[in-house]
Protein backbone atom coordinates (compact mmCIF):
# COMPACT_ATOMS: atom_id res chain seq x y z
CA UNK A 1 0.00 0.00 0.00
CA UNK A 2 2.35 2.23 -1.20
CA UNK A 3 2.01 5.90 -2.05
CA UNK A 4 3.08 6.53 -5.64
CA UNK A 5 3.06 9.01 -7.80
CA UNK A 6 -0.08 8.22 -9.51
CA UNK A 7 -1.85 8.97 -6.59
CA UNK A 8 -0.66 12.83 -6.01
CA UNK A 9 -1.64 12.91 -10.09
CA UNK A 10 -5.24 11.90 -9.58
CA UNK A 11 -5.80 14.03 -6.65
CA UNK A 12 -4.14 17.05 -8.89
CA UNK A 13 -6.32 15.91 -11.76
CA UNK A 14 -9.37 15.71 -10.07
CA UNK A 15 -9.06 19.29 -8.51
CA UNK A 16 -7.97 20.62 -12.10
CA UNK A 17 -11.77 19.22 -13.21
CA UNK A 18 -13.63 20.47 -9.67
CA UNK A 19 -12.28 23.72 -10.32
CA UNK A 20 -13.27 23.57 -14.76
CA UNK A 21 -16.40 22.51 -12.97
CA UNK A 22 -16.78 25.27 -10.50
CA UNK A 23 -16.03 27.83 -13.55
CA UNK A 24 -19.17 26.91 -15.57
CA UNK A 25 -21.28 26.12 -12.32
CA UNK A 26 -21.15 29.60 -11.08
CA UNK A 27 -21.00 31.48 -14.48
CA UNK A 28 -22.75 34.62 -12.38
CA UNK A 29 -20.47 34.79 -9.50
CA UNK A 30 -17.08 35.65 -10.47
CA UNK A 31 -16.26 35.51 -7.24
CA UNK A 32 -16.32 31.95 -6.75
CA UNK A 33 -14.54 32.12 -10.08
CA UNK A 34 -11.68 33.30 -9.24
CA UNK A 35 -11.46 30.90 -6.51
CA UNK A 36 -12.07 28.33 -9.49
CA UNK A 37 -8.69 29.93 -10.79
CA UNK A 38 -7.10 29.34 -7.35
CA UNK A 39 -8.08 25.51 -7.26
CA UNK A 40 -6.29 25.17 -10.46
CA UNK A 41 -3.70 26.67 -10.04
CA UNK A 42 -2.86 24.68 -6.88
CA UNK A 43 -3.96 21.33 -8.78
CA UNK A 44 -0.78 22.66 -11.07
CA UNK A 45 1.09 23.16 -8.14
CA UNK A 46 0.52 19.30 -6.78
CA UNK A 47 1.60 17.80 -10.10
CA UNK A 48 4.85 19.84 -10.34
CA UNK A 49 5.77 19.33 -6.82
CA UNK A 50 5.12 15.34 -7.27
CA UNK A 51 6.85 15.34 -10.14
CA UNK A 52 9.64 16.96 -8.33
CA UNK A 53 9.59 14.72 -5.16
CA UNK A 54 9.54 11.70 -7.06
CA UNK A 55 11.85 12.50 -10.07
CA UNK A 56 14.48 14.26 -7.26
CA UNK A 57 14.52 16.88 -9.03
CA UNK A 58 13.84 20.43 -7.38
CA UNK A 59 13.53 22.55 -10.11
CA UNK A 60 9.91 21.71 -10.09
CA UNK A 61 9.58 23.05 -6.65
CA UNK A 62 11.25 26.08 -7.73
CA UNK A 63 8.77 26.55 -10.53
CA UNK A 64 5.87 25.51 -7.88
CA UNK A 65 7.00 28.74 -6.42
CA UNK A 66 6.71 30.98 -9.28
CA UNK A 67 3.33 29.36 -9.74
CA UNK A 68 2.46 30.63 -6.42
CA UNK A 69 3.72 33.99 -6.86
CA UNK A 70 1.85 34.73 -10.30
CA UNK A 71 -1.30 33.34 -8.04
CA UNK A 72 -1.04 35.43 -5.67
CA UNK A 73 -0.61 38.55 -8.10
CA UNK A 74 -3.69 37.09 -10.12
CA UNK A 75 -5.94 36.71 -6.91
CA UNK A 76 -4.71 40.45 -6.01
CA UNK A 77 -5.27 42.45 -9.46
CA UNK A 78 -8.38 39.90 -9.97
CA UNK A 79 -10.07 41.20 -6.81
CA UNK A 80 -9.06 44.86 -7.57
CA UNK A 81 -10.51 44.82 -10.62
CA UNK A 82 -13.85 43.60 -9.02
CA UNK A 83 -14.36 46.31 -6.24
CA UNK A 84 -13.18 48.92 -9.29
CA UNK A 85 -16.06 47.41 -11.17
CA UNK A 86 -18.64 47.07 -7.99
CA UNK A 87 -17.89 50.48 -7.08
CA UNK A 88 -18.66 51.90 -10.97
CA UNK A 89 -21.96 49.58 -11.58
CA UNK A 90 -23.26 48.58 -8.38
CA UNK A 91 -22.97 44.63 -9.23
CA UNK A 92 -20.95 42.02 -10.07
CA UNK A 93 -22.69 40.11 -12.70
CA UNK A 94 -20.58 38.64 -15.34
CA UNK A 95 -23.08 38.87 -17.77
CA UNK A 96 -22.63 42.75 -17.67
CA UNK A 97 -19.22 42.69 -17.96
CA UNK A 98 -19.12 42.63 -22.06
CA UNK A 99 -20.66 46.26 -21.83
CA UNK A 100 -17.06 47.28 -20.93
CA UNK A 101 -16.22 46.64 -24.21
CA UNK A 102 -14.85 49.77 -26.55
CA UNK B 1 4.64 3.21 5.33
CA UNK B 2 0.54 2.59 6.26
CA UNK B 3 0.49 5.55 7.97
CA UNK B 4 1.66 7.70 5.22
CA UNK B 5 -0.98 6.29 3.22
CA UNK B 6 -3.26 6.68 6.08
CA UNK B 7 -2.45 10.61 5.84
CA UNK B 8 -2.61 10.28 2.29
CA UNK B 9 -6.25 9.90 2.16
CA UNK B 10 -7.10 11.98 4.81
CA UNK B 11 -5.47 14.77 2.96
CA UNK B 12 -6.04 14.06 -0.08
CA UNK B 13 -9.95 13.47 0.80
CA UNK B 14 -10.64 16.58 2.74
CA UNK B 15 -8.77 18.70 0.03
CA UNK B 16 -10.73 17.52 -2.22
CA UNK B 17 -14.18 17.18 -0.23
CA UNK B 18 -13.88 20.84 0.53
CA UNK B 19 -12.96 21.94 -3.01
CA UNK B 20 -16.15 20.77 -3.35
CA UNK B 21 -18.09 22.85 -1.02
CA UNK B 22 -15.88 25.13 -2.35
CA UNK B 23 -18.27 25.59 -5.92
CA UNK B 24 -21.47 23.88 -4.76
CA UNK B 25 -21.94 25.98 -1.33
CA UNK B 26 -24.39 28.55 -1.44
CA UNK B 27 -22.97 31.36 0.99
CA UNK B 28 -19.37 32.55 -0.45
CA UNK B 29 -18.07 33.54 2.89
CA UNK B 30 -18.62 29.65 3.74
CA UNK B 31 -17.24 29.02 0.35
CA UNK B 32 -13.83 30.60 1.17
CA UNK B 33 -13.56 29.13 4.44
CA UNK B 34 -13.83 25.66 2.12
CA UNK B 35 -10.91 27.45 0.20
CA UNK B 36 -8.70 27.78 3.57
CA UNK B 37 -9.39 24.32 4.34
CA UNK B 38 -7.96 22.69 0.88
CA UNK B 39 -5.16 24.71 0.53
CA UNK B 40 -4.15 23.83 4.27
CA UNK B 41 -5.08 20.05 3.13
CA UNK B 42 -2.95 20.56 0.08
CA UNK B 43 0.09 22.08 2.41
CA UNK B 44 -0.41 18.39 4.03
CA UNK B 45 0.07 16.78 0.90
CA UNK B 46 2.89 18.58 -0.16
CA UNK B 47 4.50 18.01 3.14
CA UNK B 48 3.94 14.36 2.47
CA UNK B 49 5.87 14.84 -0.45
CA UNK B 50 9.07 16.42 1.45
CA UNK B 51 8.75 19.71 0.12
CA UNK B 52 8.35 21.55 3.69
CA UNK B 53 8.98 25.46 2.31
CA UNK B 54 6.46 25.31 -0.40
CA UNK B 55 3.89 23.97 2.29
CA UNK B 56 4.56 26.47 4.90
CA UNK B 57 4.45 29.36 2.12
CA UNK B 58 1.06 27.64 0.87
CA UNK B 59 -0.33 28.27 4.21
CA UNK B 60 1.06 31.75 4.85
CA UNK B 61 0.64 32.79 1.18
CA UNK B 62 -2.68 31.12 0.51
CA UNK B 63 -4.20 31.53 4.17
CA UNK B 64 -2.47 34.32 5.40
CA UNK B 65 -3.14 36.57 2.57
CA UNK B 66 -5.13 35.46 -0.19
CA UNK B 67 -8.03 33.90 1.72
CA UNK B 68 -8.35 36.85 3.77
CA UNK B 69 -8.32 39.23 1.12
CA UNK B 70 -11.15 36.85 -0.94
CA UNK B 71 -13.44 37.43 2.57
CA UNK B 72 -12.61 41.08 2.82
CA UNK B 73 -13.47 41.92 -0.66
CA UNK B 74 -16.65 39.20 -0.18
CA UNK B 75 -18.10 41.09 3.19
CA UNK B 76 -16.73 44.60 1.81
CA UNK B 77 -19.56 44.28 -1.67
CA UNK B 78 -22.78 44.63 -0.97
CA UNK B 79 -23.93 41.82 -3.21
CA UNK B 80 -27.21 39.59 -3.04
CA UNK B 81 -25.30 36.60 -3.51
CA UNK B 82 -28.66 34.61 -3.80
CA UNK B 83 -29.51 36.29 -6.87
CA UNK B 84 -26.47 35.06 -8.50
CA UNK B 85 -27.47 31.27 -8.22
CA UNK B 86 -30.39 32.14 -9.99
CA UNK B 87 -30.45 30.06 -13.75
CA UNK B 88 -27.48 28.01 -11.76
CA UNK B 89 -28.96 24.87 -13.56
CA UNK B 90 -28.74 26.13 -17.19
CA UNK B 91 -24.88 25.72 -17.24
CA UNK B 92 -24.83 22.60 -15.02
CA UNK B 93 -25.56 19.96 -17.99
CA UNK B 94 -22.69 21.71 -20.19
CA UNK B 95 -20.73 21.74 -16.89
CA UNK B 96 -21.13 17.91 -16.21
CA UNK B 97 -20.24 17.47 -19.87
CA UNK B 98 -17.10 19.46 -19.93
CA UNK B 99 -16.16 18.23 -16.25
CA UNK B 100 -16.26 14.48 -17.02
CA UNK B 101 -14.44 15.03 -20.34
CA UNK B 102 -11.93 16.41 -18.83
CA UNK B 103 -11.48 14.48 -15.75
CA UNK B 104 -11.46 11.26 -18.40
CA UNK B 105 -8.87 12.13 -20.23
CA UNK B 106 -6.64 12.95 -17.26
CA UNK B 107 -7.33 9.89 -15.70
CA UNK B 108 -6.34 8.11 -18.48
CA UNK B 109 -3.34 10.41 -19.00
CA UNK B 110 -2.70 9.24 -15.43
CA UNK B 111 -3.05 5.87 -15.96
CA UNK B 112 -1.06 5.10 -18.20
CA UNK B 113 2.52 7.14 -18.28
CA UNK B 114 5.30 5.59 -18.04
CA UNK B 115 8.31 7.56 -17.29
CA UNK B 116 10.87 7.92 -20.01
CA UNK B 117 13.72 6.14 -19.54
CA UNK B 118 16.44 9.24 -20.22
CA UNK B 119 15.05 11.48 -17.93
CA UNK B 120 16.70 11.01 -15.15
CA UNK B 121 19.47 11.99 -17.07
CA UNK B 122 18.25 15.02 -17.83
CA UNK B 123 17.71 16.09 -14.07
CA UNK B 124 19.46 19.41 -13.75
CA UNK B 125 19.33 20.16 -9.72
CA UNK B 126 19.14 16.67 -7.91
CA UNK B 127 17.94 16.84 -4.64
CA UNK B 128 20.53 16.86 -2.01
CA UNK B 129 19.97 14.25 0.79
CA UNK B 130 21.83 15.65 3.59
CA UNK B 131 20.35 19.27 3.92
CA UNK B 132 17.02 20.56 4.48
CA UNK B 133 14.69 21.04 1.74
CA UNK B 134 14.66 25.01 2.46
CA UNK B 135 18.56 25.05 1.81
CA UNK B 136 18.09 22.92 -0.81
CA UNK B 137 15.67 25.42 -2.28
CA UNK B 138 17.42 28.23 -1.33
CA UNK B 139 20.72 27.13 -2.77
CA UNK B 140 19.06 26.50 -6.12
CA UNK B 141 16.85 30.00 -6.67
CA UNK B 142 19.45 32.09 -5.30
CA UNK B 143 22.08 31.00 -7.87
CA UNK B 144 20.89 29.18 -10.97
CA UNK B 145 17.63 30.32 -11.00
CA UNK B 146 17.79 34.07 -9.73
CA UNK B 147 16.16 35.58 -12.58
CA UNK B 148 13.30 33.43 -12.40
CA UNK B 149 13.38 35.04 -8.38
CA UNK B 150 13.63 38.65 -9.60
CA UNK B 151 11.24 38.15 -12.34
CA UNK B 152 8.57 36.90 -9.66
CA UNK B 153 9.54 40.24 -7.21
CA UNK B 154 8.47 42.52 -10.31
CA UNK B 155 5.51 40.63 -10.97
CA UNK B 156 4.47 41.35 -7.02
CA UNK B 157 5.41 44.82 -7.54
CA UNK B 158 3.70 45.41 -10.87
CA UNK B 159 0.12 43.34 -8.84
CA UNK B 160 0.55 45.57 -5.87
CA UNK B 161 0.86 49.05 -7.75
CA UNK B 162 -1.46 47.65 -10.38
CA UNK B 163 -3.93 46.98 -7.60
CA UNK B 164 -3.57 49.82 -5.50
CA UNK B 165 -3.93 52.20 -8.71
CA UNK B 166 -7.20 50.42 -9.74
CA UNK B 167 -8.60 50.84 -5.90
CA UNK B 168 -7.22 54.01 -4.77
CA UNK B 169 -9.96 57.18 -5.10
CA UNK B 170 -10.12 60.59 -4.63
CA UNK B 171 -12.90 61.97 -3.44
CA UNK B 172 -12.76 65.80 -3.87
CA UNK B 173 -14.81 66.90 -0.84
CA UNK B 174 -12.43 65.22 1.24
CA UNK B 175 -10.89 67.77 3.37
CA UNK B 176 -6.87 66.86 3.85
CA UNK B 177 -3.95 68.70 4.56
CA UNK B 178 -1.48 69.89 1.98
CA UNK B 179 1.73 70.83 3.44
CA UNK B 180 3.18 72.57 0.75
CA UNK B 181 0.41 75.67 0.80
CA UNK B 182 0.69 75.58 4.97
CA UNK B 183 4.62 76.08 4.07
CA UNK B 184 4.08 78.56 1.98
CA UNK B 185 1.98 80.95 3.60
CA UNK B 186 3.37 84.41 4.11
CA UNK B 187 2.07 86.81 7.03
CA UNK B 188 1.45 89.20 3.91
CA UNK B 189 -1.43 85.98 2.72
CA UNK B 190 -2.42 84.84 5.84
CA UNK B 191 -2.92 88.35 8.13
CA UNK B 192 -5.11 90.97 7.04
CA UNK B 193 -5.45 93.66 9.75
CA UNK B 194 -8.76 95.68 9.73
CA UNK B 195 -10.06 99.15 11.40
CA UNK B 196 -13.04 98.54 13.16
CA UNK B 197 -14.86 101.71 14.20
CA UNK B 198 -16.27 101.31 17.66
CA UNK B 199 -20.17 101.25 17.56
CA UNK B 200 -20.60 99.73 13.96
CA UNK B 201 -18.95 96.82 13.72
CA UNK B 202 -17.51 95.14 10.19
CA UNK B 203 -20.01 95.48 6.97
Amino acid sequence: MTIGLGHYLSVAAILFTLGIFGIFLNRKNIIIILMSVELILLAVNINLVAFSAFLGDIVGQVYALIVLTVAAAEAAIGLAILVAYFRNRGSIAVEDVNLMKG
Amino acid sequence: MILQAIFFYLFAGVCIASAIMVIVVRNPVHSVLFLILAFVNAAGLFMLMGAEFLAMILIVVYVGAVAVLFLFVVMMLDVDFAELRHGLLNYLPIGFVVGAVLLAELLFVVGAWVIEPGVPKTITAPIAGDVSNTQALGEVLYTRYVYFFEAAGVILLVAMIGAIVMTLQHKPDVRRQRVGEQLARTRASAIEVVKVRSGQGLP
